[in-house]
């Protein structure tokens, strides 16, 4: 274990409830899931209800105009950390969930047609397959998955094969439950290559890795605010602005149109077409204060300590008779995670049991069914970390899962 | 150590009653927690308005695998109408684990009741309320 490039003595003090309970604090190991909140996020979004609340883009009262500008701060903020060309690429959604229904449905809706296909893999999140089922059930195209080998990375040796008649490649930048780190690079320039478009589910690598969609080459890329230090209720859509101009309107309503009569509308300029309604403005305006958090550490800083931090995780874990880890080895494509089996207890007694030694695990399918039928499990326990997180709190887990075999032996 | 694994549970766990298949039975149910993914199977067999023999199968965690092993025990030679009327809070009383407040786990408690009750109701052509298993 390298000394981490930042203070985490400091980072943890940062974090209201890393100190709870005092007795014993939790060793929270559930950061895939959703992180915790950094003091500096928490008070960002109070004093906004404070001292600055009001609707955006409405008033010409200064409250509301000071919404506004911290808003679209935000905006401007996020297309910083991720390197957009421009914050008018930058929507705001609830969450990635919702980002990849708003190109479903409205990029899908109107380019897909009968015979065209959706290319995902097995490892996706329920999130990037269920709105592609829905799309091609309306539209008459189909799904097709790039299966995984036994170590769990893609298998893309048919790659040219399984691009055939794609028209969008829908893929994630780093499975929830595998940890695997997918070359998006590589297969955006092999979808580019057949006319395919491709959008990148960024809710587990975003908030761990620095972003840069320019380089990457991809065309939309979703993401969700609360695991990455920011409230629940605020996500991203990032999309290329020529693709974004010529989307129809996801949602209806308020904030979303230039004109309206009872016959006929007609649609504002992006990013406004896809935020209908009052948005999350306080939480908008937290993930700003986020990703200040962050990149005051610096995103790179983040990834060479997680890196450090899922060396040790795999190596305690391979030293627990009777654990079976998931996913690729450690290397430069291992995110710091590890979903595991225990022989002779079902994840849900190992999660329960650890929760009684104060560490927090997720246990289940992790919204990934297809992979766990992959993989011939039912279910797994998840150990992921973030920033926060210290070789004790691995250590606290690995002492937790000998009583777990000791109990259940 | 945590008071879900009190040695009664973990006996059942390691030692289910009545785990298997009956060939013939007059109810087969399989319900499923899509939380989790675990399975359980609950066979019936019925006689003279009783219920003559039980058994379940499937995967599941120790609460959901302990639950329905002493259900299980308690249904063989029970009344129809008892069974009928069987309910979350009998469940909860005969395990013994106060899962009021903790919802995941109650459902796997509550897995193999839903599947006796699911069956039984179809079995009687009748029509259950899955409500009131939540």
């Amino acid at each position: 274990m390298h000394t981490p490039p930042f203070d985490i003595t400091a980072v943890r003090r940062d974090f209201p409830i890393l100190q709870l309970p005092i007795e014993r604090p939790v060793a929270f190991l559930d950061s895939a899931s959703s992180s915790q909140k950094p003091e500096a996020v928490i008070a960002a979004q109070a004093a906004f209800y404070r001292t600055t609340n009001a609707n955006v883009h409405r008033g010409v009262y200064q409250l509301s105009e000071q919404a506004t500008y911290e808003f679209e701060r935000a905006r401007g903020r996020v297309a910083h950390f991720i390197n957009a060309n421009s914050a008018r690429e930058v929507i705001f959604t609830r969450n990635t969930t919702e980002a990849i229904n708003l190109v479903a449905q409205s990029w899908g809706g109107s380019n897909l047609h009968p015979g065209d296909v959706i290319l995902l893999s097995q490892m996706e999140h329920h999130s990037n397959i269920v709105p592609w089922q829905l799309l091609a059930q309306r539209t008459g195209a189909s799904l097709r998955a790039i299966p995984i080998d036994s170590a769990g990375r893609l298998v893309l040796d048919d790659l040219d094969t399984l691009l055939q008649g794609v028209k969008l490649v829908a893929i994630t930048h780093q499975s929830n439950v595998l940890g695997t780190i997918n070359p998006v690079q590589y297969l955006a320039t092999k979808a580019h290559a057949v006319g395919a478009l491709i959008l990148v589910d960024g809710a587990q690598s975003v908030p761990h890795m620095p972003t840069d969609v320019q380089a990457l080459g991809i065309d939309f890329l979703a993401f969700s605010g609360h695991k990455m230090l920011a409230p629940t209720g605020v996500g991203v859509l990032w999309g290329r602005k020529a693709l974004l101009d010529a989307m129809p309107p996801f949602l209806g309503g308020g904030s979303m149109i230039k004109t309206v009569t009872i016959e006929v509308s007609t649609y504002a300029d992006v990013p406004a077409r896809f935020e209908a309604g009052t948005p999350m403005i306080g939480e908008a305006i937290a993930l700003g204060h986020a990703i200040d958090y962050l990149e005051a550490i610096g995103m790179a800083n983040v990834a060479a300590y997680e890196e450090s931090l899922g060396h040790y995780l795999l190596d305690q874990l391979a030293e627990v008779a009777g654990v079976t880890v998931y996913g690729p080895p450690i290397g430069p494509d291992r995110a710091a995670m590890a979903s595991f089996t225990v022989d002779c207890a079902h994840p849900h007694d190992v999660a329960q049991v650890l929760d009684s030694e104060g560490v927090a695990v997720r246990a289940g399918h992790h919204c990934t069914q297809p992979l766990h039928a992959a993989l011939d499990i039912p279910s797994t326990a998840r150990a992921s970390c973030y920033l926060y997180n210290t070789t004790q709190d691995i250590d606290r887990l690995v002492a937790g899962l000998r009583k777990v075999t000791i109990l259940f032996a | 150590m945590s008071d879900m694994y009190r040695d009664l549970i973990l006996e059942h766990h390691r030692y289910p009653h009545n785990y298997g298949t009956l060939d013939p039975y007059d109810v087969s149910q399989e319900e499923h927690n899509p939380l989790c993914g675990d399975r359980i199977r609950l066979d019936l067999r019925i006689a003279d308005g009783k219920i003559a023999a039980v058994a379940f199968s499937g995967k599941g965690c120790a609460v959901s695998q302990a639950a329905a092993s002493m259900l299980t025990d308690e249904l063989i030679g029970m009344e129809l109408d008892a069974a009928r009327a069987y309910s979350k809070d009998d469940v909860l009383e005969l395990i013994g684990l106060p899962l009021d407040k903790n919802p995941v786990r109650l459902k796997c408690a509550l897995l193999s009741l839903k599947a006796m009750k699911v069956g039984l109701y179809r079995y009687l052509g009748q029509q259950l309320d899955t409500d009131e298993l939540d």
